[in-house]
């Protein structure tokens, strides 16, 4: 254990600027000590955790990539049965590709089960632990390892899955989505999904230098970007209502955020490009009008 | 003298692990397994399980997965499972064994799809001997329950901390209906101490469980559960003792013996085929013929020195398995058999045979037929090393 105030501790081996590190270390000052972190297999946990290190000044614990809301399902119920539970807070923090593809299944079940617990998902839309390959989080013509633009391909063939209404519909009582970009909101809803009683879910867009590609010290300006193009809206949903959403001030056009970025870079060159960049604009559009941004 | 009832294998089993006050119970239904699980669920519901967490999971890996956060947690955890539902918590068993978790699950052992069948072989906790759980085998429904609180005393010592299975057979002894003695909740409070593991997840002392660990220190990881499986070998001794001193039962502790200490002949053997041997012996032995029985109790940790010790005077030694290593045409016990006398002085044939896959009867003629075929092979010595002794030519 790290002797450090911070309950997400410095010194690990995140990328310099990482995402991931941002939203642990600012969701846990949000949260306080009494709580319990279960973390899938991803960048988070593995440099958050080389033995004999931890970074992880409150109860942690990793068992594998898609079990995390199940771990997580077991622990508050031993708390519940030892007569432990009290004020604790159980929290699990995972990647877009432990959450969104191969961690669903239990995730879902644990959700329909009403276990009492949070579940925080850090999308950095790219599997980027195993070297950026897409995941079911990765957005409409991003490339990634797995997908990438070539003669017969523009990229990502598909848009993001909607995870946060996908947790709605198990009738989550909060459900927000916010971004590493804006501390102050993520760290608002990250607390209030933990009072909430029940199962909670938090949606956190994060930038990730290395998979995006962009300079380290520019995570925050691309998580403000992705907000204020409306490709990422941020909001809160209690007991199935939209209770408020992150109003922009000034709408930003989507080539703002894809040229600040290399995995959209191919979009500007390629053959047809223009409509792709079209296509997105239309996802923004789409995002403004829908939530009201 | 402690009260018989007449109840199924499967609620005997239920009924001990209520009696050793589990916290959580994740369970997911699988033939044959599900009369334990909806027994516990009935306990459960009736507040006979105390504070009892029952959750009924989406998924076997969702189960073990969820045992996992509770043992972490501090919590005495049960399930119960079998074939595809163990398969698919393949990943998860080197998991908890990797973290030391004491989970305890019974396996109601089945055969493996394709083709699916949901009768009773060894395959399934076979496939997962290299996970690090311990496994004890039982002979009838009376000694599946009592293998119940031994297994936890067993797992949860602290120079041990792996977790175990409880393997019995399924139909065979999970829906048999049998005179048993339920496991009575004031002695197993005195055989069984309440968990207290040294270290859990609790936010006033905070500790990091399933690090990542890189070449420099992996190895010493699983050196150290090696030194945990070694520890169980005389653990699993001494709490068939003290269970024994408490219950008055006994079914031998790593390995037990039947006509064994002469025997020319030693079948070896676990589950409940046990039970089929042992009469064929007595009419065996009535005829004069020296046979003998090696009943292995534990599989993980194999018992290596007993069983050298127990049969180094054969003549003859004869695995019989319930599971096949497809392209080593032999069984588990086989294999493990013929590398135990390896590197020893003892240079006594092997001659395996496989039986019973997917629910196949083993009546006592197959026994004797076996006997006779290991009686020639003492004297012309040994032609097919291992075989199916009931294969059905016929639909090849
Ligand atoms: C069952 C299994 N399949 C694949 C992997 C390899 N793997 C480890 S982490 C990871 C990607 C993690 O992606 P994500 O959840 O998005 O987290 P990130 O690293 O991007 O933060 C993959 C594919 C694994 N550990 N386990
Ligand atoms: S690859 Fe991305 S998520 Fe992973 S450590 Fe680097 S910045 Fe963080
Ligand atoms: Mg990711």
């Amino acid at each position: 254990m790290n002797k450090t105030t911070e309950l997400f501790a410095p010194g690990h081996r995140g990328c310099a600027g990482c995402c991931d590190a941002l939203a642990a270390k600012f969701m846990l000052k949000a949260v306080g000590e009494n709580c319990i972190v279960v973390t899938p297999t991803g960048c988070l946990e593995v440099f958050s955790t080389p033995f004999p290190e931890s970074a992880w000044n409150v109860p942690w614990i990793h068992s594998l990539f898609e079990n995390a809301a199940a771990v997580a399902s077991g622990v508050e119920a031993a708390l519940k049965a030892l007569g432990r539970k009290n004020d604790t807070k159980i929290m699990a923090i995972g990647g877009d590709g432990a959450t969104i593809d191969i961690g669903i299944r239990g995730l879902s079940g644990a959700f329909e089960r009403g276990h009492d617990f949070t579940y925080v998902c850090v999308d950095n839309e790219a599997y980027m632990n195993t070297g950026v390959q897409r995941s079911g989080g990765t957005p409409f013509a991003a490339t990634t390892t797995t997908t990438p633009a070539g003669k017969a391909s523009f990229g990502n063939l598909r848009p993001k899955k909607n995870m946060p209404q996908i947790m709605l519909a198990h009738g989550s009582p909060y459900v927000a989505t916010t971004s590493v970009a804006y501390p102050k909101d993520m760290m608002r809803k990250v607390k209030k999904a933990t009072e909430v009683t029940g199962p909670t879910y938090v949606h956190v867009h994060a930038p990730c230098t290395t998979g995006w590609g962009f300079d380290g010290s520019k995570t925050i300006e691309l998580g403000r970007l992705a907000v204020e193009t409306a490709l990422w809206p941020m909001m809160d949903i209690e007991n199935g209502d939209i209770t408020g959403v992150h109003k922009i001030r000034n709408k930003r056009p989507v080539e703002e955020y894809l040229k600040a970025q290399k995995r959209f870079k191919h979009l500007f060159s390629i053959p047809g490009g223009a409509d792709i960049i079209k296509k997105i604009q239309e996802l923004a559009d789409w995002n403004a009008d829908q939530y009201d941004l | 003298m402690s009260k018989l009832t007449v109840v199924e294998g499967s609620y005997a089993v239920a009924h001990a692990a209520k009696v050793c006050r589990p916290d959580v119970i994740p369970a997911y239904p699988i033939t044959p397994q599900t009369h334990i699980v909806e027994e516990l669920s009935k306990f459960a519901a009736n507040g006979e399980i105390g504070a009892c967490e029952y959750i009924t999971v989406e998924s076997e890996f969702s189960a073990i997965s969820a045992l996992i956060g509770a043992c972490a947690a501090g919590a005495r955890t049960y399930s119960a499972t079998t074939s595809q539902g163990l398969a698919l918590m393949h990943e998860v068993l080197f998991n908890a064994s990797g973290m030391r978790l004491p989970l305890v699950m019974t396996v109601a052992n089945r055969a493996m799809s394709a083709p699916l069948s949901i009768w009773n072989d060894h395959q399934d906790s076979i496939a997962q001997r290299d996970t690090g759980w311990i496994q004890l085998y039982a002979e009838d429904p009376q000694e599946a329950a009592d293998m119940t609180p031994q297994v936890y005393k067993i797992c949860e010592d602290n120079k041990i901390m792996l977790p175990a299975m409880a393997c019995f057979d399924g139909f065979i002894l999970t829906h048999v209906y049998e005179p048993v003695v339920l496991l009575e909740q004031d002695l197993t409070d005195e055989f069984l101490p309440p968990f207290a593991p040294e270290h859990i997840l609790d936010p006033s002392n905070p500790k990091t469980f399933g690090a990542f660990a890189d070449p420099g220190v992996y190895s010493e990881f699983r050196y150290m559960q090696e030194l945990g499986m070694s520890a169980a070998l005389k653990k699993i001794e001494t709490v068939a003792d003290e269970f024994n001193e408490i219950y008055g039962r006994y079914y031998g502790g790593l390995i037990d013996g039947y006509y064994l200490d002469d025997a020319e002949i030693v079948l070896v053997a676990m589950g409940s085929v046990i039970g089929t041997i042992k009469d064929v012996l007595d009419e065996l032995r009535a005829e004069g013929k020296k046979v003998g029985l090696l009943k292995i109790r534990s599989f993980r940790p194999f018992p290596t020195d007993a069983i050298r010790n127990a049969v180094k005077n054969a003549a003859i030694i004869v695995p019989l398995d319930k599971s096949i290593s497809i392209g080593k045409y032999e069984g588990a016990l086989c294999t493990e058999i013929k590398a135990s006398l390896y590197n020893t002085k003892i240079d006594i044939p092997v001659l395996g045979y496989m039986f019973g896959h997917g629910g196949r009867d083993i009546p006592p003629e197959r026994i004797k037929k076996i006997v006779s075929e290991a009686e020639k092979a003492i004297v012309n010595g040994i032609t097919i090393e291992s075989s199916y002794v009931d294969l059905r030519e016929e639909l090849l």
